[in-house]
């Protein structure tokens, strides 16, 4: 009887040569005789320990990792096989601290099955939110989202139901569900581990959101950094498709859904929904102004909800463990759970999906475990290159959407980026400047051409030319940027930038008494 | 006289029809629901700062200079893009407004260049505007940073230049190219702070799909798009709504002036038919009204070997009166003739025609329209009683399925073209039926659901097999048939049609046109909601012209897409106003309104208004003159602005014709080539240096306004006044809108027309009388003129002109986007620089079977004659096929065009030729001696160098 070992085929495991880990205990079972099915997963999201191996054993299955080329004959002669005992052994998965202590909803089984295996999917609890949808109809389903609380994961954090009831009472002769998968913030992964890792749940989810809102043909819009996503995504549709769950009557019903995969072109700016919708009509990826909402009139102008990967992957599991069990999860009006993405100068980055409600300092300091570097930390960028620089003082701030915009911050996509004390905010701020330059699409002026002075200001503050006029107008520009802007991109920059001034003037040569001024 | 500023509501209103209520600046007001806050705002007389806003364009939200507050919302919306609510509350200017709009401005100039005081938009430029109204002050980025100024200028296209130094990136230029011209030539490239406008793949304008229509000049609110004539000239002080005088759309323009130079045409916002919208010719090729070879001195001579000799006005008239007595007295009264120009004005066109009548005492006149539109004339007559198209140009905005037969509007008429292409990407779905595959086929977002391809001359068999399908599968409206036609002749008609020899599948052999694709289309246009025909000469100028025109008013009727907006059978006339010369009485057999010479009421009417005797017959045709000149029976001719020898079929026999006449009188802005046959040159002038009036395809009358004095001393109908006056008749008239006075005396359509109800509406379309005092945007609403609509048999009769051994191809002929018929004008503009000669479009396998390469000089030879030019091989044509233009005397296309005519009108057969293509090595031997004339006929005495052009 051959020996089960799951080796993730995850990006993030691949970059660190899961790939070469995959090939050496192939090669080393087969020149020892020994019968193995390699079965290939998503990651688990402990990437400190990638590349991580496990087991099937009697016990369940024994991790063990970091495992490189080189560990393995060592493996093999201590036993690996049986879960026996060896330096990198870690046991079971589910009882390492790191994932024991995560509410797993939406990657519930992400690094646990195989990816392509619709046998696999069914087994570990898929589509039983779908089924349930297709017993509640259109409007117990739209119900059922609204009263999950769910927001939007993508940073918005807008009532996914009520923009699905949107969709649902426009006028169309056609909708659409749009899935945003153009993943770009510094220090987010989540979608990419989804879409390689469970891509299933994502199209349940964009089915379940086809159900409620009458939409018939449905698009995911991955960016083109991530090939194996792509190509995930792609070959799960094809066998869902093949299994009947997509197509002119899904799963038997009289609904009709399908979806089609399609690449972006390495824009940022195509992450924001008017961007994407122009890039997906095959225009240049530019901002369209609102009204009309996308709800209203969006991709081809027809009624279209779009969505982030995460908000649709966690819908399966609302519909079936139900809104109350959904809504029960996190705090005031941050309900259910959030992929958290730990990144940066941390200790133990990852994936860590948790209730709304445990402060940042829990999340960096126990979880993440402090710097990478051992040296302290700093200061945490929260939601990605718009989001704000939060101190060590801010670190009781618990994560959720409201407590965050009271300190002048945002969530958005989930993603923190740990530095330690070498960091320099002003040059920081001046790279979010830099940033939003790059990235604009050039549509508004004060984006396109704040932007770019915003940087040059920085650089006169940094050389400490009239330092005190130049912090005026960096804070004016901020004001425009902020105010005038017409999507996130430019209308955030200032989170970063009046962040790290605020937090920590002396970068930029300024006096601290400026730290007493709140921050905006 | 000050400089016309039509007020800009930043976005285009809104079409709803239930009003909200809202407050800005606490005033309060209603408007249509859907009304931007911006657009509001100015009706409740708040200017709301903006830049990339304009209300030719959607709103767009980039320039973020409008933003406003709003009760009850947060941040600051801009008011371009938000829409007003129910009991909105706005305010425009708060400090916080204030500063932000100052903040923006800040950060444009910081990227601009502070040269207000050179530059050629000074005192026309929105950015300067803007500056000034938020009270911009300081700059405190400095200048040095990261800028475009350096940027490198496009002077490539001859009319304005685009200076990307100035450009703020407002999208307006672009957003105009594609949503009022529908080109897409112009893109944002480049991203963030390097996104910059570029044409075409980043190609200076020139080579790009640029057509210079103005609309991006028009739309920039900065000095990065000028005109030329702006850079040269300054910054004009005064303005004048005029008409354009190229084709049939008619746009209205104002003509912004300094003095009495033209310093621009722009088009004007609240002219009817182009709403704002122009084309490369009415924008910008005006430049023959000053150039070199304008005649401006009267000139005769003995004989048309001699030079030319400049004399005075009194001299010159006196000579025409003499020479047309003297002809008359020896030959009789019949000898002479005239002919109508659709270039003129009506009143001017009204008066030759009059001159004729009542002066040379016959019905000789004839207009260029028999070389053009004259079967649409009869045809329409015909079926609904009125010799015009059934709608307004704007009734296209209703249309579910546009139908072009024979046309090729992106090249003829580009400004509707615009407005048909507007609804194309909205909702309409295009069927064009035409030999080659012509831009709207397939352009950018615009495809055709079916372009059916067929052979030149099968017109008639298309549309008999389109009406086989209606009738046979039961797609005709009974109903409208029923109450609005006479229904034994649509019984009668339908058994015709139904009949196996209309069918598609016989009619796929005739046109070579499958059999499904003519099913499919005719299935469309009779279920597609609203139908509506546009056609042009490839329709008209046919051995069965009239045939077509009549089947396609059966169509029509049988489908009931007639008598509403959104449907109709609507000709695209050619000429600025070739409807108002035939409105005008320009045919021979019939007086102003299209009533016959031989109805004894209207004669008496036309005697006692004018104090003479008619003559009740018909006169002669153009090409019966030719005929008879040949015959020594029609030796005078008085032509206003017509060019003949360049415009009519057969060449040879015409130039022959007028080279036996004994005294051509040609009034023209130039010497054309009609004038190298004539005894006497009249200078006219041109539509800036005259009023009145031009109406155009859609009936539309619309004010031609003199914005300079004539050049030539005398307004052409100043020149016709003369000509009656000295051959006796006591004519008087101070002004033309008396002329238009006496129109409307004695025509009942135009009976409600005066210059002061000009002045009041703009424009008005007849009828326009007691019953309709407002004009009739769209007619047959209520019935038709003559009760009942008559359906009449269209049996196909193949033309003669046939492809032979000898002739394997067929010519047809047409026109290109920068060039205007005879090219008179154009060719003295720089125009030239896009179509600086005739082609000839061969598809590839012709042109490999014969040697062809492109570019190569080819002898195109009919039965008629020869002449050469240069090949351009292309697969627009199908095999079989060629195609050419007429605009350049250089090839003289219709040297090779025969005198086969339309049954009913004498409409040329211009567009079924059939000929043979061979390599050349140069000019064909007519057109050795053609030069030779050329340059002998065309000496001026006082200018021993002026030699053709």
């Amino acid at each position: 009887m051959s020996t089960t070992i799951y080796i993730p085929k995850d990006s993030g495991a691949l970059a660190v040569g899961a790939e070469s880990t995959a090939a050496a205990i192939a090669a080393e079972a087969r020149s020892r005789g020994l019968p193995v099915e390699i079965v290939r997963t998503g990651s688990r999201g402990l990437y400190w320990l990638e590349p991580m191996v496990e087991v099937a054993t009697a016990e369940g299955r024994i991790a063990y990792g970091p495992v490189g080329p080189a560990q393995v004959p060592g493996l093999f002669d201590a036993g690996f096989l049986e879960g026996r005992s060896h330096a990198l052994r870690i046991g079971r998965p589910e009882d390492h601290p790191f994932l024991r202590s995560q509410t797993r909803l939406a990657f519930a089984r992400c690094g646990i099955v195989d990816p392509l295996s619709v046998t696999d999917y069914r087994t570990h609890g898929g589509y039983r939110g779908l089924e349930r949808a297709l017993a509640l109809g259109a409007e117990g389903t739209l119900e059922e989202v609204v009263r999950s609380g769910l927001r939007g994961r993508g940073g918005a954090g807008f009532p996914t139901g009520i923009k699905w009831r949107t969709v649902r009472e426009a006028r169309g002769d056609i909708k659409y569900i749009v899935c945003n998968a153009d993943e770009g913030d510094s220090g987010t992964f989540a979608d990419r581990m989804i879409m390689e890792g469970d891509p299933f749940v994502l199209i349940e989810g964009m089915v379940i959101a086809a159900i409620a809102t009458g939409a018939t043909h449905g698009f995911i819009y991955i960016r083109s950094e991530y090939p194996h996503a792509i190509a995930t995504m792609q070959a799960a549709i094809d066998l869902a498709r093949a299994d009947g769950l997509l197509g002119s009557r899904i799963g038997g019903s009289s609904h009709a859904f399908d979806i089609e995969v399609r690449v972006g072109a390495g824009a940022y700016v195509c992450g924001e929904e008017t961007a994407l919708l122009e890039s997906l009509e095959g225009r240049r990826g530019q901002v369209r102004a609102k009204p009309p909402l996308p709800a209203h009139a969006g991709l081809f102008r027809r009624p279209t909800a779009v969505n982030n990967v995460i908000s649709l992957a966690s819908v399966p599991a609302i519909l079936s463990e139900g809104a109350q069990a959904y809504s029960q999860l996190g705090t005031g009006r941050s309900l259910g759970t959030l992929p958290i993405q730990l990144a940066g100068n941390v200790r133990y980055g990852g994936l860590y999906e948790t209730a709304f409600g445990r402060t940042l300092g829990e999340l960096v300091m126990d979880v993440g475990g402090g710097t990478a570097s051992g040296r302290p930390v700093r200061a945490v960028q929260v939601g990605g290159p718009l989001g704000a620089y939060f101190p060590q003082s801010l670190f009781d701030t618990p994560f959720e959407y409201e407590a965050f915009a009271a300190k002048g911050g945002l969530i958005g996509h989930g993603g923190i980026v740990v530095f330690d004390d070498t960091v320099d905010l002003a040059r920081q701020a001046r790279f979010a400047m830099e940033f939003c330059a790059v990235e604009s699409c050039g549509k508004c002026t004060p984006c396109r051409i704040g932007s770019v002075r915003g940087a040059e200001i920085i650089d006169r503050i940094k050389t400490g030319e009239a330092v005190g006029a130049n912090l005026a107008l960096l804070e004016d520009l901020c004001d425009t940027m902020k105010l005038g802007s017409l999507c996130a991109l430019g209308g955030f920059v200032p989170y970063p930038v009046l962040s790290a001034l605020h937090h920590f003037p002396e970068d930029f040569g300024a006096s601290p008494r400026r730290s007493a001024a709140a921050a905006d | 006289m000050s400089l016309i500023k039509e007020p800009d509501y930043g976005t285009p209103p809104s079409k709803a029809s239930d009003t909200i209520n809202v407050t800005i600046d606490g005033v309060q007001l209603q408007v249509p629901a859907g009304t931007s806050v911006m657009r509001a705002a100015m009706d409740a007389g708040v200017k709301v700062p903006k830049l990339c806003a304009t209300d030719s364009l959607e709103a767009f939200g980039s320039c973020r200079l409008c933003l406003v507050e709003i009760e009850g919302r947060n941040g600051t919306p801009a008011s371009c893009t938000t829409p007003v609510a129910e009991g909105m509350v706005v305010s425009t200017q708060t400090e916080r407004l204030k500063k932000l709009r100052r903040g923006v401005m800040e950060l444009y100039i910081s990227d601009h260049p502070l040269d207000c005081l050179t530059c050629a938009a000074n005192g026309d430029c929105e950015l300067q505007d803007m500056a000034g109204a938020v009270g911009l002050r300081d700059v405190r980025y400095g200048y040095a940073g990261e800028n475009h100024l350096s940027a490198a200028k496009d002077e490539s296209n001859p009319y304005f230049t685009f200076d990307p130094a100035k450009c703020i990136v407002c999208s307006r230029c672009v957003r105009a190219c594609e949503e009022v011209q529908g080109t897409y030539a112009l893109t944002i490239d480049g991203r963030g702070f390097d996104s910059k406008v570029a044409a075409g793949m980043d190609q200076a304008f020139l080579d790009s799909e640029c057509v210079s229509c103005g609309a991006c000049v028009q739309a920039c609110p900065t000095a990065t798009l000028t005109e030329k004539s702006v850079i040269d000239i300054g910054q004009p002080e005064h303005s004048v709504v005029t008409t354009c005088a190229y084709c049939g759309v008619g746009c209205s323009f104002k003509a912004e002036m300094r003095g009495t130079e033209v310093v621009r045409m722009v088009p004007y916002k609240d002219g009817h038919a182009n709403h704002g919208h122009s084309c490369v010719k009415g924008r910008f090729a005006w430049g023959y009204t000053t150039h070199r070879d304008r005649i401006l001195k009267p000139m005769m001579r003995e004989a048309i070997t001699d030079p030319w000799r400049e004399v005075s006005w009194e001299q010159a008239i006196e000579r025409v009166a003499s020479e047309f007595r003297r002809i008359q007295e020896t030959y009789g009264r019949s000898a002479i003739g005239g002919i109508t120009s659709s270039r003129c004005t009506n009143e001017e066109t009204y008066l030759v025609q009059k001159l004729v009548r009542a002066v040379f005492g016959n019905n000789n006149v004839d207009t260029c329209a028999r070389v053009c539109h004259s079967p649409t004339g009869y045809g329409l007559k015909q079926a609904f009683g009125t010799s015009a198209g059934t709608q307004d140009f704007d009734s296209v905005d209703h249309t579910d399925v546009i139908l072009v037969i024979g046309a090729n509007p992106t090249d003829a008429h580009p400004v509707f073209a615009s407005h048909m292409k507007k609804r194309l990407r909205e909702a309409a779905k295009l069927i064009v039926i035409d030999p080659r595959r012509i831009d709207l086929v397939r352009s950018p977002h615009v495809e055709a659901s079916y372009h059916l391809p067929l052979r030149p001359g099968s017109n008639v068999a298309i549309i008999n097999a389109l009406a086989h399908v209606v009738v046979t599968e039961g797609l005709i409206d009974e109903r409208f048939v029923r109450e609005r036609c006479d229904w034994s002749e649509f019984e009668h008609w339908a058994a015709f049609v139904a009949e196996a020899r209309n069918s598609p599948e016989a009619a796929a052999e005739v046109t070579g046109v499958p059999a499904e694709q003519i099913r499919a289309a005719a299935r469309l246009y009779a279920t597609g909601g609203n139908a509506a025909i546009y056609y042009g000469l490839g329709v008209t100028e046919h051995s069965q012209g009239t045939t077509t025109v009549i089947g396609m008013a059966n169509l029509a009727m049988a489908t009931g897409n007639l008598g509403r907006p959104g449907v109709g059978v609507n000709p695209l006339r050619g000429q600025n106003n070739v409807q108002g010369s035939c409105d005008m009485g320009s045919f021979p057999h019939e007086f102003s309104g299209y009533r016959h010479v031989a109805d004894d009421a209207t004669r008496s009417m036309f005697e006692a208004l004018w104090g003479v005797k008619l003559d009740p017959e018909p006169g002669l045709r153009i090409n019966n003159m030719f005929d008879a000149a040949l015959d020594d029976s029609f030796l005078g001719i008085y032509i206003q602005g017509e060019d003949m020898v360049q415009s009519d079929p057969d060449t040879q026999h015409v130039v022959r014709a007028l080279a036996a006449m004994q005294c051509v009188v040609v009034q023209d802005l130039f010497l054309n080539e009609t004038s190298k046959f004539a005894h006497v040159f009249l200078p006219g002038s041109t539509f800036l240096e005259k009023d009145g009036t031009f109406t155009n395809a859609e009936r539309r009358i619309g004010r031609v306004r003199k914005v300079m004095p004539p050049r030539a001393g005398l307004a052409d109908w100043e020149i016709t006044l003369a000509i009656a006056r000295a051959m006796g008749q006591p004519w008087n008239y101070q002004h033309p809108s008396e002329i238009m006075d006496e129109i409307a005396r004695a025509t009942p359509t135009f009976a409600g027309v005066s210059y002061q109800k000009l002045e009041e509406l703009g424009s008005v379309q007849w009828p326009c009388n007691d019953r309709a005092p407002q004009g009739t945007p769209v007619m047959h609403q209520d019935g038709f003129v003559i009760g009942k609509g008559r359906f009449t048999i269209t049996e196909y009769i193949p033309t003669d002109e046939r492809s032979s051994r000898r002739y394997p191809l067929l010519l047809t002929t047409g026109r290109i986007l920068s060039q205007y018929n005879v090219g008179a004008q154009t060719r003295r503009t720089e125009n030239v620089m896009w179509h600086g000669e005739d082609l000839l479009e061969i598809h590839p396998h012709d042109a490999e079977q014969r040697g062809i390469r492109d570019g190569d000089f080819v002898k195109l030879e009919s039965r008629a004659g020869a002449t050469s030019l240069r090949a351009t091989i292309t697969d627009r044509v199908a095999p079989g096929v060629v195609y050419t233009t007429f605009h350049h005397p250089a090839t003289q296309a219709n040297v090779v065009t025969t005198d086969y005519s339309d049954w009913a009108t004498n409409c040329p057969e211009y567009k079924v030729t059939a000929v043979q293509v061979a390599p050349a090595s140069g000019p064909a031997e007519w057109q050795e001696r053609y030069r030779e004339l050329s340059e002998r006929n065309t000496r001026i005495e006082s200018h021993p160098a002026a030699v053709a052009k």
